[in-house]
């Protein structure tokens, strides 16, 4: 076991979660489903652009230019939206964007909103703070309201409740929805379209009644202020056109350059993320319009731990993705593991190396999560924006096994090397999860030759010590998966 | 407030203290060697390529020449069993001049509520422009389209196109044509979910149906 345990390298904390995840039967089978349908229908949307790579590549230069001149970008934003009739707010942390949020909401007199799905106010968790203020949220994408009716975490970014087959749905909606407004129907089925159906009824009293609206945004168009929202059911329309005041919560890596710049992003991410040529629905707005859509629009610019992740260099490039969820959707561990696994509300690839960056290595969970790969590198090869996910892990693992100097809450600290047995206990750890669950190893893993470059032959810094003595073993030329099933898969 | 800004802003020039000072945005390339559209096709080729991409997203696809635009809206109209309509303020009066006269034609009013909008059956419009590539009309708030809840709080959007001048291949052309501080929606099929085992059904909270007619040869009638 020792001599293949290396390459898979260790979780402190995610495998407790994964071992869990991984027993569920349910949830497995349906991520399986999940995950290998939209990696085919994804395939072929993507073949349908003949210039697929160079989208990809002007989108990762996109985001370079914005990230490397953030600040001038977020100044001409603000002039931008103000002029156009919006009021620009500016959040160092999650508390900050709370209480702005809050503050506006009260404003109003209202004690209810309706959400569209954002993951930026999952991540400084509004919802709860709009509730210890008396306001009601109400989220109304489907996926999300299955959640949050069913007292869940999201699993998925773009489907958040993969892990839901239809007859827990039926469940939930039949014995939740009354206390949250219009009950479901009697004699309600398990059919998507009636589940779906359901869905409208419930949501559209909340839609018409609403009086704020809260949102994220996919983008922002520094050169005109434009805010855009790409979505599918016309819930994201309802927010962001009924309300008379409209709030949106967005991170400061969402604004783009220029109008054209969208040229590139909305032609690669439906095809990365639901894999159609185009999503349903895509609103577009600048500041307020006279007569049409809300009459008061915030936009609050969110920071929370991104300026700490823009200090690295190498880390930094996590701040180009589009949350199309693609990474997700190739990812061996997260098929096998699930999203909650991660512990954070970014899931699978891009939440192993954004949430131990937003939020630091402190905590054990984040620690790990840089380990949460066997960095076979499918991430990379359908990411949109060209983010090479398995450098960055193996960056991120130096650092929590080097330590060094880091950016935390916009001050330069130096964190401590994890204690070398802590880091090998990990590793053991994770192993052994590893091995009892070699499908996790199995699906979708790319050629040697790329892999091999990014597997550390050895722990760099004081990990060195007790990589050298284990001796990671080299990743032959064979690809992983056969390699795997050669070393390992004969076993069982 | 002020101070979140401030605090922010020093913050990313901290980030970026490897950026060196005299770089310039423009500095950084973006190298735009996509294609500006995918495929050489005729005018003609490009609408068929709309028709077959929007009718490929489960919208309902109608060809007609101008002067039979009038008949096909009544006609489509009755057959959705609609007894009211919502009528941008610059929609050509004449294309809803066939109607049965039973059909009630509601004005887009600012002081209308979301409840009186949910009570109407059918929104007639136009659009800014139509993308083949991808089957989208845009719509931008144009008179002949009205404000952007209309097209969304019934339940039956018919939206005419006029062929070839306001189709465009790909993307790219779009948004050259678009203002961008126009409030725009842009609309590729019926509104959907594949939330639930991934399963598509359409129709959860926009209109769920959309028909979309393509009109040639001017429609001023
Ligand atoms: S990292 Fe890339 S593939 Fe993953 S969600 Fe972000 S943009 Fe998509």
């Amino acid at each position: 076991m020792s001599g293949t345990s290396g390459t898979y390298l260790g979780m402190p904390a995610f495998p407790v979660a994964a071992r869990d995840a991984v027993r569920d039967e349910t949830l497995r089978g349906n991520l399986r489903h999940a995950t290998h349908t939209i990696r085919e229908k994804r395939a072929k949307a993507v073949a349908e652009l003949d210039d697929w790579e160079r989208l990809r590549a002007a989108g990762r230069d996109v985001k370079e230019r914005t990230l490397r001149h953030l600040d001038h970008y977020l100044v001409q934003l603000e002039e931008a939206v103000t002029a156009a009739g919006g009021t620009v707010h500016w959040a160092a942390d999650a508390g900050e964007a709370n209480r702005i949020v809050t503050g506006l909401v009260q404003r109003t007199g209202q004690s209810e909103v309706v959400k569209v799905k954002s993951m930026a106010t999952q991540e400084i968790g509004l919802n709860e703070a709009l509730e210890a203020a008396g306001v009601r949220a109400y989220e109304t994408d489907l996926a999300e309201l299955i959640v949050q009716l069913g007292d869940d975490r999201p699993s998925h970014i773009l489907v958040p409740a993969i892990h839901r087959n239809r007859g827990e749905i039926r469940d939930i909606f039949v014995e939740r929805m009354g206390s949250w407004g219009r009950a479901a129907p009697a004699g309600l089925g398990d059919d998507p379209a009636e589940l779906a159906e359901a869905a409208r009824v419930h949501l559209r009293e909340k839609f018409l009644r609403a009086k704020v609206g809260i949102s994220g945004a996919n983008f922002m168009v520094a050169e005109t202020g434009t805010l855009v929202v790409v979505e599918s059911e016309g819930n994201g329309r309802m927010c962001l056109t009924l309300p008379e005041t409209l709030i949106s919560v967005v991170g400061i890596e969402k604004v783009v350059p220029t109008w054209q710049d969208l040229e590139v992003f909305l032609q690669t991410l439906p095809r990365s993320s639901t894999a159609e040529r185009m999503n349903p629905y895509t609103s577009m707005w600048t500041g307020t319009t006279d007569s049409d859509g809300p009459r008061t629009f915030h936009l609050v610019l969110l920071d929370n731990g991104r300026t700490d992740t823009l200090a690295d260099e190498v880390g930094r490039r996590a701040l180009r993705c589009i949350r199309c969820s693609a990474c997700l959707n190739v990812c061996p561990v997260y098929e096998r593991a699930g999203g909650h696994a991660y512990g954070s509300v970014y899931p699978g690839p891009i939440g192993a190396i954004l949430s131990p960056q937003l939020r630091g290595t402190g905590s054990e969970v984040d620690a790990s999560l840089p380990y949460a790969s066997s960095l076979c590198g499918a991430c990379y090869d359908v990411c949109p924006v060209a983010i090479d996910i398995p450098e960055v892990l193996v960056h991120l693992r130096e650092r929590v096994v080097q330590g060094g100097e880091v950016t935390r809450n916009g001050e330069r600290v130096t964190i401590k090397p994890a204690k070398g047995h802590r880091g090998e206990r990990a590793v053991m750890r994770a192993a052994r999860w590893a091995l009892d669950h070699p499908g996790a190893l199995r699906a979708g893993q790319r050629l040697a030759s790329r892999t091999r470059r990014v597997h550390p032959k050895r722990l760099p810094g004081p990990g060195r010590a007790w990589s050298d003595t284990r001796a990671l073993p080299e990743v032959p030329e064979e690809s992983f998966r056969d390699w795997w099933q050669r070393t390992r898969g004969g076993d069982r | 407030m002020s101070g979140g800004r401030e605090r922010v802003l020093a913050r990313v020039r901290r980030a970026l203290a490897d950026v060196p000072r005299d770089e310039r945005p423009r500095d950084v390339r973006v190298e735009r060697g996509y294609r500006r559209v995918h495929g050489d096709r005729t005018t003609v080729q490009t609408v068929d390529l709309l028709a077959e991409n929007l009718a490929d997203y489960r919208a309902l696809v109608h060809r007609v020449d101008a002067s039979g635009l009038p008949r096909l809206l009544k006609r489509l109209l009755a057959a959705h069993g609609s007894r009211s309509v919502l009528v941008p303020p610059g929609l050509p009066p004449g294309w809803l001049a066939a109607t049965d006269p039973a059909l009630a034609l509601v004005p887009d009013r600012e002081a209308d509520t979301a409840y009186e909008l949910d009570t109407v059956d059918s929104v007639v419009t136009g659009c800014a422009v139509a993308i083949a590539e991808t089957g989208t009309i845009v719509l931008d708030g144009g008179p002949d389209q009205g404000r952007r809840r209309i097209t969304l709080v019934p339940d039956h959007h018919l939206c005419v196109v006029r062929v070839p001048e306001q189709v465009v291949g790909s993307v790219p052309q779009a948004l050259g044509r678009l203002v961008p501080g126009r409030p725009q929606t842009w609309i590729s099929g019926p509104s959907a979910t594949s939330d639930i085992e991934l399963n598509r059904v359409e129709g959860v909270h926009g209109p769920r149906t959309l028909e979309v007619i393509l009109v040639d040869g001017g429609t001023d009638v």
